[in-house]
């Protein structure tokens, strides 16, 4: 019996292309089907919200409940704006990136330094396991870290050690990646130098890595950027511009939060999570770009 | 121990002294060398593939302390003076090294890269002395012409050639004593080879100079005194001229007329 494959026969060949034809209508459904989920969003977030972005939304704080209510009712446009959201997620994004990036900078380098060693095994594990620790326990924890002993009551620094701890894991994770593409004869090029280490990794491997440590640390601010939960626990919310850090401060999400218990304030959330959401989608383009340039061949 | 077969070099400016190397503890990749290098000389350092040359080299301006685990014995004597006993960057800084591949730093200009040495350890230079480090530099390795112009490029835009002698000038802009190359040219096409190959012989004026080549020609043409290496042995050491011409130990011959290697 012969098992060889006959190219010329005709139906055969039909049944394959047939089959090809369907795998690959298959995978374009498929695609579009993970790609429509972002693309209706943006799209209703545009379309709900896009009223609401003017020169106010990014210059005033958010109106009481009374005059939303008479805006709406007389269906003009909310008026105020997001201005405390906007600079209390700026402050509290910073103060976290100011803790986290020089601390997961140094784990990371350490941990590239040292592969293999059972005590870089324990620090990676447990940078992986607090990547998975829930935001909202993060806050918790900031709360009886910060809150009550440090500051006394609800403060921007407690928001921000909250972020800072969920910034670390990414920062030192795409340190170590990072540092991992450097090759080792420029190291070697370095030392051959007689330069010390401490100069070598200040001056060598982290201007090499750049373009990585940059795309991570945007990423890292860009995952924090819309958290909520943390800062419910630890920031609490101000309806007021705010840049004492050991005071209750307001944030984007937390003012989309706020919106959401108001009946009368409905346009705003969508106003404050289609800006959110650009921000954010900036931040990621903006992190690729670097990352396709910076690479090192 | 004297050797028959190892040449004595009369003050030599670096010397092995029962030199031993081991990547693990049972394993000796270079076992007991002793050999002087003279000064303002050539010397070349042969063998075939895993015979320690490169380990051995990379001993001497103590390369191998960035990894864990590689042990060195004996003594590498600089001037007289231990140099496994001094301080590391001290040496690195008197001993310069150029390794196989060229690695100029991908973030640095032509310029950044030639005073590297002096930028990357927090020297301060004046403007002057740093235009005139360069231009030196530059002009010892041939290559100032080339890119005079264009200094301020990044250093990675360069032909592998041009990158592997603007690796030579930032490891000369220390004013080093000794030169170690790693087989700088074995990733080079045959024109750069020959301008490297000049640019050393025209160094040995002020440098002392030891290589690692794969290129027994390459030796032939521009060392003055040769090693060969076998399973990390000095078998022979000599005059390049009486090592080619004629060679003491049977191996040796062997690998010179292309038996094994």
């Amino acid at each position: 019996m012969s098992i060889a494959l006959d190219f010329d026969n005709g139906s055969l060949v039909a049944k394959r292309k047939l089959k090809n034809s369907i795998f690959k209508v298959g995978m374009i459904i498929l695609s579009i089907l993970t790609v429509s989920p972002i693309v209706l969003i943006i799209y209703e977030l545009i379309v709900k919200g896009f009223r609401q972005i003017n020169i106010d939304f990014f210059t005033q704080n958010p109106p009481d409940t009374f005059e939303a209510m008479m805006a709406v009712s007389a269906g003009e446009v909310i008026p105020g704006g997001i201005l405390n959201g906007l600079t209390g997620t700026l402050l509290m994004v910073l103060m976290a990136s100011v803790i986290a990036i020089p601390v997961g900078i140094m784990i990371g380098i350490f941990l590239y330094e040292n592969p293999g060693k059972i005590y870089s095994n324990i620090i990676r594990n447990l940078t992986e396991i607090l990547q998975g620790v829930p935001s909202i326990v993060l806050g918790l924890i900031a709360y009886l870290w910060v809150v009550k002993p440090i500051t006394g009551g609800y403060s921007a620094l407690a928001g921000s050690v909250s972020l800072a701890i969920m910034m670390l894991p990414l920062i030192v994770r795409s340190t170590e990646e990072s540092m991992k593409m450097i090759p080792d004869t420029l190291k070697e090029a370095a030392y051959a130098l007689g330069v010390p280490y401490h100069r070598v990794v200040l001056k060598v491997l982290i201007p090499s890595s750049f373009g990585g440590l940059f795309t991570g640390i945007l990423l890292a601010v860009s995952r924090v950027i819309g958290e909520t939960a943390p800062l419910m626990l630890t920031t609490l919310g101000n309806p007021m511009v705010n840049w004492d850090i050991t005071k209750p401060t307001s944030a984007m999400p937390l003012l989309i939060w706020e919106f959401y218990n108001d009946p009368n304030m409905v346009d705003l959330i969508w106003g404050t999570s289609l800006f959110l959401m650009i921000f954010i989608l900036i931040i990621n383009l903006i992190s690729k770009q670097i990352a396709a340039k910076k690479k090192i061949n | 121990m004297a050797n028959k077969n190892i040449a004595q070099i009369n003050n030599p400016i670096l010397s092995l002294e029962d030199l031993k190397i081991a990547y693990d503890s049972s394993k000796y990749a270079v076992k007991g060398i002793n050999a002087g290098i003279k000064k303002e000389n050539i010397t070349a350092i042969m063998g075939p593939s895993g015979c320690g040359k490169s380990t051995m080299l990379r001993a001497i301006n103590r390369m191998h302390e960035l990894y864990p685990g590689i042990r060195t014995e004996g003594q590498i004597k600089l001037n007289g003076e231990d140099i496994l006993k001094m301080d590391t960057i001290a040496v690195r800084r008197k001993i310069g090294m150029v390794f196989q591949r060229p690695n100029p730093f991908p973030t640095m200009s032509i310029y950044d890269n030639v005073i590297a040495g002096f930028k990357l350890n927090g020297v301060k230079l004046k403007k002057a002395e740093k235009d005139e480090i360069v231009e030196r530099s530059l002009l010892d390795v041939a290559l100032w012409h080339e890119v005079k112009d264009t200094l301020h490029k990044k250093g990675t835009f360069l032909s592998g050639g041009q990158q592997q002698r603007l690796c030579i000038a930032r490891a000369l802009a220390f004013k080093p004593e000794v030169l170690l190359l790693d087989e700088p040219t074995s990733a080079l096409d045959p024109i750069a080879t020959s301008k490297i190959e000049d640019l050393l012989v025209k160094l040995k004026k002020n440098y002392t100079i030891v290589i690692v080549t794969h290129n027994m020609t390459q030796a032939a043409r521009i060392s003055d005194y040769s090693m060969f290496m076998y399973l990390g042995e000095l078998v022979e050491y000599d005059k390049t001229k009486n090592m080619f011409t004629n060679p003491v130990d049977q191996r040796t011959e062997d690998y010179l007329t292309g038996r094994f290697g």
